[in-house]
């Protein structure tokens, strides 16, 4: 393709052009006069101003930050877990049956997961009398989905990893826990970051399994969005596009700027 | 090591393979809405024969088949080029390309189909601008119809598509290619002959990664989708939370996963190989 650098440039240009043009309509339109999309009503700030007035948004908001923290750190926990018994423990009785678990979450039709949590929830209630659904149910069924993409980052890192140095500390007299503590976590612990960062932003955005197990009381960020969203086009949401889109970029930008300063 | 196997497996059996359990027994169950919740528990199969008799869940199975696999097939075709121009694009550049590709992913799914309500809407900018090619002959609503679902489906999976195709064809050597040209084949010949085969494992990876996704979707037919748009995710989610009929969406479960084990497992195989294949 080198000799042919005018196509490549095209092929990008297009790519980026389909990936792009969409948000940036949308975070134009959060600053139209107009409640409507087709009309451009000159530039305004209020639907800035409504937004962030907006209090069953903002409590909505503060619910899927709650989540999402809660959630990404026990998916960080057991993800580093399960990344590190399929990296290092090649042979024990349920290996094949092990792998299949922790992968499966992460190709599982969510509708499928969705339904299958929320009767785990509605038997355990049945039988044990709780949790009750709310936050509780809704943590605990993003924490599952979270844990494969954890577990995936953790166990790519591990298998190209120095095993030497551990094998060094074991000779010199180190357990088996101060060596994982003291030598293998503060290698793999970039792994175990990103995947923390990328269980929170899908805990974050979660609809269709949140809706299954949140019970009548609770109401996260992409539940408020998707029930203002099906009634049509809401430039309020326009807004939230695009605080959400800034935030993602420069956190993006941050971690690119530091992987690379590190390298 | 028994306590680091055992946290991951005991959470992932009880909050993941035990409830695939419980769809099933309530599939077998019946429809009661005097209960709550509104099951009868028994054993009938009367869920699964009216999945595979009736004429709306047929059709609801062979469209989102066919919509799945039409969006796959148009993801690859436009993913496969973007990742062989940043594969071949100069190395520096290359991080900058490939974090562009991600970022979409890092913002919210449900706003990124969102964006394209506004932008499918009869007036709206795509119906301005094939109003003034002409092509469309007036006025066209794309919101709606199955091309829309297509639109948003191609949209929001194509970095699904571009990373593991550029995994693949970054590995590539260009040596192969340049003796491919010196030994006299044209680009078109060293391109099916070595790049395309090269790169299978790419393709494969992607269109799973595609494909079983978007069988099961719901958000995109739904917001993008008309009425006519018959798409099983959405059956499932109608059955339940419309008709609260948990037994039959149970049966829709249970059909759609059987229905995806085959590429669920090949998936699972390919990531398998690939994580081993690493030195």
């Amino acid at each position: 393709m080198t000799r042919r650098p005018g196509f490549a440039l095209g092929v990008l240009a297009f790519g980026y052009a389909f990936l792009y043009l969409p948000i940036g309509v949308v975070i134009l339109y959060s600053f139209n006069e107009s409640r409507l999309v087709t009309v451009w009503g000159g530039f305004s700030l209020k639907w800035w101003g409504t937004l962030l007035a907006n209090e069953a948004m903002l409590s909505a908001a503060w619910l899927s930050l709650r989540i999402a923290l809660a959630s990404a750190t026990a998916a960080a926990l057991i993800g580093l877990a399960a990344g590190y018994v399929l990296a290092r423990a090649p042979r024990f009785p349920g290996r094949t049956l092990f792998g299949s678990l922790v992968i499966g979450p992460m190709v599982m039709p969510e509708v499928v997961m969705g339904i299958s949590m929320l009767l785990l929830f509605v038997g355990s209630d049945r039988l044990l009398g709780g949790p009750e659904r709310g936050f509780l149910t809704i943590a605990i069924a993003h924490t599952t989905f979270s844990i494969a993409f954890v577990a995936i980052v953790v166990q790519a890192r591990l298998a190209d990893f120095d095993r030497s140095l551990e094998e060094a500390a074991t000779d010199l007299g180190a357990t088996p826990w101060v060596t994982f503590l003291t030598v293998t976590l503060p290698l793999i612990a970039p792994a175990v970051g990103s995947g923390w960062l990328l269980a929170f932003t899908l805990s974050l955005d979660d609809l269709i399994l949140t809706q299954f197990v949140a019970g009548a009381q609770s109401q996260t960020l992409p539940m408020r969005v998707y029930s203002s969203v099906r009634l049509g086009v809401d430039p309020q949401i326009n807004v939230l596009a695009t605080i959400i889109v800034v935030l993602a970029a420069s956190l993006l930008a941050v971690s690119g700027w530091l992987t690379r300063r590190k390298a | 090591m028994r306590f680091v196997i055992a946290l991951p497996y005991a959470w992932l059996a009880v909050f993941f393979l035990l409830p695939f359990a419980l769809v099933l027994g309530i599939a077998l169950g019946t429809n009661d809405p005097d209960s709550a919740p509104p099951v009868a528990l028994g054993f009938s199969l009367k869920n699964f024969a009216l999945l595979f008799t009736d004429d709306l869940y047929l059709a609801a199975w062979l469209s989102s088949l066919r919509i799945a696999a039409t969006a796959t097939a148009i993801t690859l075709l436009l993913g496969y080029p973007m990742a062989y121009a940043i594969a071949r694009a100069a190395p520096r550049r290359r991080p900058l390309l490939l974090m562009l590709v991600v970022l979409p992913f890092w913002t919210s799914f449900l706003i990124r189909i969102y964006a394209w309500m506004g932008l499918l809407a009869t007036n709206g900018p795509l119906d301005h601008i094939l109003q003034w090619t002409g092509l469309t002959g007036g006025q066209a609503t794309i919101l709606g119809t199955e091309w829309a679902v297509q639109i948003g489906i191609v949209y929001a999976y194509l970095p699904f598509m571009v990373l593991p195709l550029y995994a693949a064809l970054e590995k590539l050597d260009p040596g192969l290619l340049e003796a491919a040209a010196d030994l006299g084949a044209r680009p078109i010949q060293a391109f099916l002959t070595i790049t395309l085969p090269l790169s299978l494992p790419g393709i494969v990876a992607g269109c799973l990664l595609v494909f079983i996704p978007a069988v099961g979707e719901f958000v995109i037919p739904d917001l993008l989708g008309g009425t006519e748009t018959l798409m099983i995710g959405k059956v499932l989610w109608d059955e339940f939370f419309t008709n609260s009929d948990w037994p039959l969406a149970s049966a829709v479960a249970i059909c759609l996963l059987v229905l995806l084990v085959g590429p669920i497992t090949l998936f699972q195989r390919q990531q398998a190989k690939s994580l081993e294949r690493r030195p």
